[in-house]
This record gives structure tokens, C-alpha cells and sequence, in this order.
């Protein structure tokens, strides 16, 4: 027994790997930038063999038809911002709730109702009352309905402590269900969609689009400065770190959570009422473009900072764009393809944070 | 009419069931993984490819025979929906990524590739007909039947299977040292590392097996239920977030999921069974998402020490942190 006192070393548990892996305490910014710049440079290139692989065409005509689906013609550019500012719109009813840690994967089904209520107001009060209170309403009752959607799981995470990733994401599906059964009772013809209708139509401003881009690019800097400078966005935070410290320091966690995700909801409604009312209100039950977790992952690889958030939306906008025209381009005709490619690109920016956590350290041989 | 409605029952529930055996294996071992109905759907076009190079590979669609079609297609499914979860177990214990994230990745990449690989130039269903015939064949096949026996013996292999496994889970879980080694690295891994159980081996074989019983889920939807028929990827992905959601109302009990997925079953059948305008039969589908929040709140409020999920779900071990 005597014989073995020699303190076990800790190298060795490792199994006789070459290297162990340690926790980064801080790192610098460009070898952050690096680490994320490797990851998606590395996604598209994966993308681009896959692509050019199944169409038999050249790796290299993907990333032209790439940048040519996304900043091809003026036109182009300016769908391709509207996309990215209404991501923006989805992914800031997102990010206070992350940051708290609360997983809000309801952002469909609150955008969802939204849509709802103000296309309603259209379909039934359209001729009934004038274009700039139709609008009016059309907004509050859309925010409205947001607030009521994120509000219900909120409400029961505060007092029950209720699940709020199933919560949110079932809410999803029951919006839907409405939506479809308003559809069966309103459309007595028979037919499988809401009309598009033209009253409760906003203003053409210059291109249609530019409005829509600014109200959010002015959104995304109050929430910066929200989240950053105000008492609101500390608390959110302190709360996001760990409920007791909140606790201990007088915060009152409960009314931080519904604070938090009434002004979710409300911005969720925001882009359900931009939704209906940019273009004549027309309605389906995937309106929202499945932007709810689409704005999940842009708020994650933005790490919650809503400036950040400006460059993950316009690089999501910018992939989908710029799929479609390679999807053209190619001549491939399966659509999934965009969502195959996407979901390559986030398992390469999901695998960089190791990276970024994380640091390999290989181990000098014994003996030398 | 009632026998018909239990059938039916049984059979959309063994879908959730598969996936929700999955899930709580892999909630077992503290990983909550957001990407089962990506895997399920994988799992579906795995076994799909299977049976449709078996059934081309065949001179005539009636010389299909039933253990090699099952055999074949399983192992497809087995070898699609493992190497999606392995993508997940790589990154989430290897890497350590934050889980939510990753599944919800999978989910998106998991959809779209089997939405890609169901495309008939690669899966042609045209003796699919044949295959699901072969799939849904049961002990008693007879429709006049006695209606008990009907409900009991006329199904496909896959619903027995189902219950097979789920059985097999809850003893493995509860009663052997395997699922109590399972559960300790779910409830703390640093004190199951420190008396030497492998956390990452427990987690990855979590993950993997999994995997492979939950893209059975889909597998079976489509060649038993659907008779072989595919539309989109997204009737199997709102069953994978209910499948998820099954997993906390029978409160990480393969016993119980068996009730509970019938149950589910039941509810999402109602609105076909029922009737009604087609206004009413919408407002029906609603019932399980309606049920699965009521139960969410119900379960919370009760708050009993037992009925907790696993005290490391969703949180990542790194052994230097503990």
C-alpha cells in the first residue's frame, strides 16, 4: 500500500489522449471574429459541394448565383433588407426573454394571432369604418393580441414555474388551430384561403419596403439601449444569471418575467401587424414564415446583443435569398434544399462556440 | 364505430409513443434534445429508402416478403435517424453547445433532408401499396372480426414493438443498475463521474438508442398508418414536439407513456371520428396542444418532488467545472 503514495497525476485520467480541453476564462475579439468567420466560411463551402455535387455543375457558380440572388438588381436588395428587418422585428421579441432565460419558442404563434386580429379587423370592419382608424385598430389590436399570447405562458412560468419552452411552443400550434378554424367558419365557399383584401393597407412610402426596414433598425437600437443602460435591461439580465442572486437583491423576479414578455408580445405583434398591413391584408397559417425560429437562431449566434443582430439577420436573409437563385441557377427542384443548407451552416456556427468556449491544449510528451 | 376509434387510437399513439420512449431515454441522461421530430422524420426517410430498394429491387411487387421488408427498412431507419442524433451527441457532449440551440437545428436540417431524400426520384413509392399492406399486417386481419380481437391483434409490428420497448425501457430504467447509472448521470454527472461511471459514454448511448427508437415513430406513420403515402415532413414534426411533450405529462415513465400516447392518440383522432362541420373538426385538433398545456400547468402546480425532470436536463457537463 505504502508503495503506491504517488499522487495521481491529472493528465493521466484522460485515457492517454494527446491534448485536454480547458475553459476559456476571456478571449480577444479578432480570434472570436476568426473562430465565427472559419464556421461559415466553412458552412457555405460545405453548402457549395453539396449543391453543386447533387446538380453536377461547378462549386464556384454557387457562390456567384449566391451573391446574385441576394444583390443582384436594386429590387433584390431591398427584399432581401425587408427580410432581414422583419427577422430583426422577430428575433427583438425574442432576445429579452433569452436573456432572462426564458426560452420563448412561441414567436409564430405570436405573430400568428396578430396577423390574425388584424386581418379580422379588415375582413369585418373593412367598409365599416374609415381607412385611418381601421389602421389604428388594426395596430392595437394586433399588439394586443401579442401581449395576450407570450403573456399566458409568462404568467404561469411566474407563478407556477411552469415550463415555458413547451408552453410557448404549443401555443404555437393552438394559434394555428384558430387560425384554421376562423378559416372553416368565415370562408363558407368552400375555399382553402382567406381572400387578400385591400382595406387596412398602409401608405406606400417610397419603395414599400424602406419604412418597414427603418421602423425596425430604430427598434433594434432601443433594445440595445433598453437591455444595456436602462434598470429594465439589468434586471432582465441579473435574472437571466441566476433567480436567487435576483432575489436576494430585492428584485422581484415575477414581475420582471411578465414585464419582460408583455414588451416580447408586443413587438411580436408589431411584425404580425407589418405583416398584414404592408402589402394588402392576406392571411394563411404560415404567415409568419416559421420567422419564430428562424429568430431563434439569429438571436443565439448574435449572442443575445442586439447589435450584433443585425449582422446574423442580414446573413440568414442573405442565405435564404440567395439559395432561392442558386436553387434556380442549379436547376435543382427540391425545395428542402434551402433548409438543408441552413441547418449545415448553423451545425458549423453551433460547433464554432466550442471553440470559442473552449481551448485545446495538447501535452508536451513526458520525458522531454 | 367505437373498435374503429380505438384502433385508431392505438395506432396514432404508438407514433408519439416511439418518440417519446426517445426522448425520455435521452432526458434520462440530462440531454433535452428539441431535435426528435427532425430525427423522426429522418428515421421515416431512412426506413422509406429501405423499403423502396427492396421493393424495386423485386421482380414484382407481390413477391415481397414480410421479415425481410421489416429487417431492411429497420435498419435503414435505424441507420438515418443514429447518424442525425450522432450529429446532436457530437455537439451538444462533445462540443458542449447549448442544446436547445442544436436541436432546434437539427429539427430544421432534419425536416429539409427528408422532405429532400422523400422525393420520388430518390424514394420511388410507387409498390408502396404492397410494402404497407405488409407493414400493417396483423394477427387478425379479418375486419369482422371480433371487435376485442380486432382491437388487440390487428395491428402491425410496430405496435407491438412499441409497447415491447417501452416495457423494456421502464424495467431498464427502474430496475437494473444500467438505468440507474443512466439516471444518476442525468440527476448529477460530476458525482456519477466521480465514482466512475463513463458520463459520456452513458450520454452518447442515451442519445443514440434514442434516436433509433424514435425515427421508428415516423417510420411507422407513414408505412403503417398512411398506407405508404407522403405528403410533407410537417404532420411528423408536430408529432415530435408532441411526442416531447408526452415526455413530461407521463413524467419520464416508459410505463405511463404507454397510456399516456393513447391517450394523446385518442385526442387527435376525435376530430375525425367525431364529425362535425368542418369549423367544429379544426376546433377538435386543438384538443391534445389544449390537453398538453393543462397538463403542463396541472403538473407544475402540483410540484411533487418525484414528478421533477431530471435536476442536469438541458445543462451541459465540462468535468474541470465541477
Amino acid at each position: 500500500m505504502e508503495q503506491n503514495k504517488e499522487p495521481v497525476s491529472a493528465p493521466k485520467q484522460h485515457r492517454g489522449l494527446p491534448f485536454h480541453i480547458i475553459k476559456r476564462v476571456n478571449i480577444p475579439i479578432w480570434k472570436k471574429i476568426t473562430i465565427y468567420a472559419v464556421a461559415i466560411v466553412g458552412g457555405l463551402l460545405l453548402s457549395s459541394l453539396i449543391c453543386a455535387g447533387l446538380a453536377g455543375k461547378n462549386p464556384l457558380d454557387y457562390f456567384t448565383y449566391l451573391f446574385k440572388g441576394a444583390f443582384g438588381t436594386e429590387r433584390k436588395i431591398w427584399l432581401m433588407l425587408l427580410d432581414a428587418a422583419l427577422l430583426l422585428g422577430a428575433s427583438m421579441a425574442l432576445i429579452p426573454a433569452f436573456k432572462m432565460r426564458f426560452w420563448n419558442l412561441g414567436g409564430n404563434g405570436q405573430m400568428l394571432v396578430a396577423c390574425l386580429s388584424a386581418y379580422s379587423l379588415s375582413y369585418f370592419l373593412g367598409d365599416k369604418v374609415p381607412e385611418w382608424l381601421l389602421i389604428l385598430l388594426m395596430f392595437a389590436c394586433s399588439i394586443l393580441s401579442g401581449i395576450v399570447w407570450s403573456l399566458i405562458p409568462a404568467l404561469f412560468k411566474a407563478f407556477f414555474n411552469t415550463n415555458e419552452t413547451l408552453f410557448t411552443l404549443m401555443m404555437n400550434y393552438i394559434a394555428t388551430g384558430i387560425v384554421l378554424y376562423c378559416r372553416a367558419s368565415w370562408i363558407t365557399s368552400g375555399s382553402a384561403q382567406f381572400p387578400t383584401l385591400t382595406k387596412g393597407t398602409l401608405p406606400e412610402i417610397y419603395n414599400n419596403m424602406l419604412p418597414t426596414v427603418a421602423i425596425f433598425v430604430l427598434l433594434t437600437l432601443f433594445m440595445f439601449v433598453y437591455l444595456k443602460y436602462s434598470k429594465h435591461g439589468y434586471e432582465i439580465s441579473v435574472v437571466g444569471e441566476s433567480v436567487n442572486t435576483a432575489k436576494y437583491i430585492g428584485i422581484n423576479v415575477k414581475k420582471v418575467i411578465i414585464r419582460t414578455m408583455i414588451l416580447s408580445g408586443a413587438i411580436a405583434g408589431l411584425v404580425g401587424f407589418i405583416l398584414i398591413a404592408r402589402t394588402g391584408p392576406g392571411l394563411s397559417s404560415d404567415t409568419p414564415n416559421n420567422m419564430g425560429f428562424t429568430a431563434i437562431m439569429t438571436s443565439w449566434l448574435a449572442n443575445f446583443s442586439p447589435l450584433l443582430l443585425f449582422l446574423s439577420c442580414f446573413f440568414i436573409s442573405f442565405i435564404t435569398r440567395g439559395m432561392s437563385q442558386v436553387q434556380q441557377g442549379f436547376g435543382l427542384t427540391n425545395n428542402s434544399i434551402i433548409s438543408i443548407v441552413t441547418g449545415l451552416i448553423y451545425f458549423c456556427v453551433i460547433a464554432c462556440s466550442f471553440f470559442i468556449n473552449y481551448k485545446i491544449v495538447f501535452r508536451k510528451k513526458e520525458g522531454k | 364505430m367505437l373498435t374503429n376509434f380505438l384502433i385508431g387510437a392505438i395506432a396514432l399513439g404508438v407514433v408519439l409513443l416511439y418518440g417519446c420512449l426517445g426522448e425520455t431515454l435521452m432526458e434520462k441522461a440530462g440531454q433535452l434534445n428539441l431535435g426528435i421530430p427532425g430525427i423522426m422524420c429522418m428515421g421515416t426517410a431512412g426506413g422509406c429508402f429501405g423499403a423502396a430498394q427492396y421493393m424495386n429491387g423485386l421482380a414484382a411487387a407481390e413477391d415481397a416478403a414480410w421479415l425481410p421488408l421489416i429487417l431492411i427498412s429497420i435498419c435503414f431507419s435505424i441507420l438515418f435517424s443514429v447518424l442525425t442524433g450522432l450529429i446532436y451527441a457530437f455537439l451538444t457532449v462533445t462540443l458542449r453547445c447549448n442544446q436547445n440551440i442544436t436541436g432546434l437545428a437539427i429539427t430544421t436540417f432534419g425536416t429539409g433532408l427528408s422532405q429532400f431524400i422523400m422525393d420520388p426520384v430518390y424514394v420511388p413509392r410507387d409498390r408502396f401499396g404492397a410494402a404497407s399492406a405488409l407493414f400493417a399486417k396483423g394477427f387478425v386481419n379479418d375486419p369482422d372480426a371480433n371487435g376485442v380481437l380486432r382491437i388487440f391483434f390487428s395491428h402491425g409490428v410496430f405496435v407491438y414493438l412499441a409497447i415491447a420497448l417501452a416495457v423494456l425501457f421502464a424495467y431498464v430504467l427502474k430496475r437494473t443498475r444500467l438505468g440507474l447509472h443512466l439516471s444518476a448521470v442525468g440527476e448529477s454527472p460530476a458525482v456519477a463521474d466521480a465514482v466512475g461511471i463513463n458520463v459520456t459514454a452513458y450520454k452518447y448511448g442515451a442519445i443514440l438508442i434514442g434516436s433509433a427508437v424514435a425515427g421508428f415513430g415516423g417510420l411507422f406513420y407513414t408505412m403503417d398508418y398512411l398506407k405508404g403515402s407522403w405528403e410533407n415532413a410537417s404532420t411528423i414534426e408536430a408529432f415530435g414536439w408532441l411526442a416531447i411533450a408526452l415526455v413530461i405529462f407521463t413524467l419520464w415513465r416508459p410505463n405511463l407513456s404507454i397510456f399516456g400516447s393513447i391517450l394523446f392518440g385518442a385526442l387527435l383522432i376525435a376530430a375525425f371520428v367525431l364529425g362535425g362541420s368542418s369549423s367544429q373538426k379544426e376546433l377538435l385538433k386543438l384538443l391534445p396542444y389544449v390537453i398538453t398545456v393543462l397538463v403542463l400547468v396541472f403538473t407544475s402546480i402540483r410540484n411533487k418532488k418525484e414528478n421533477q425532470p431530471p435536476a442536469h436536463l438541458g445543462l451541459n457537463y465540462f468535468r474541470e467545472e465541477r
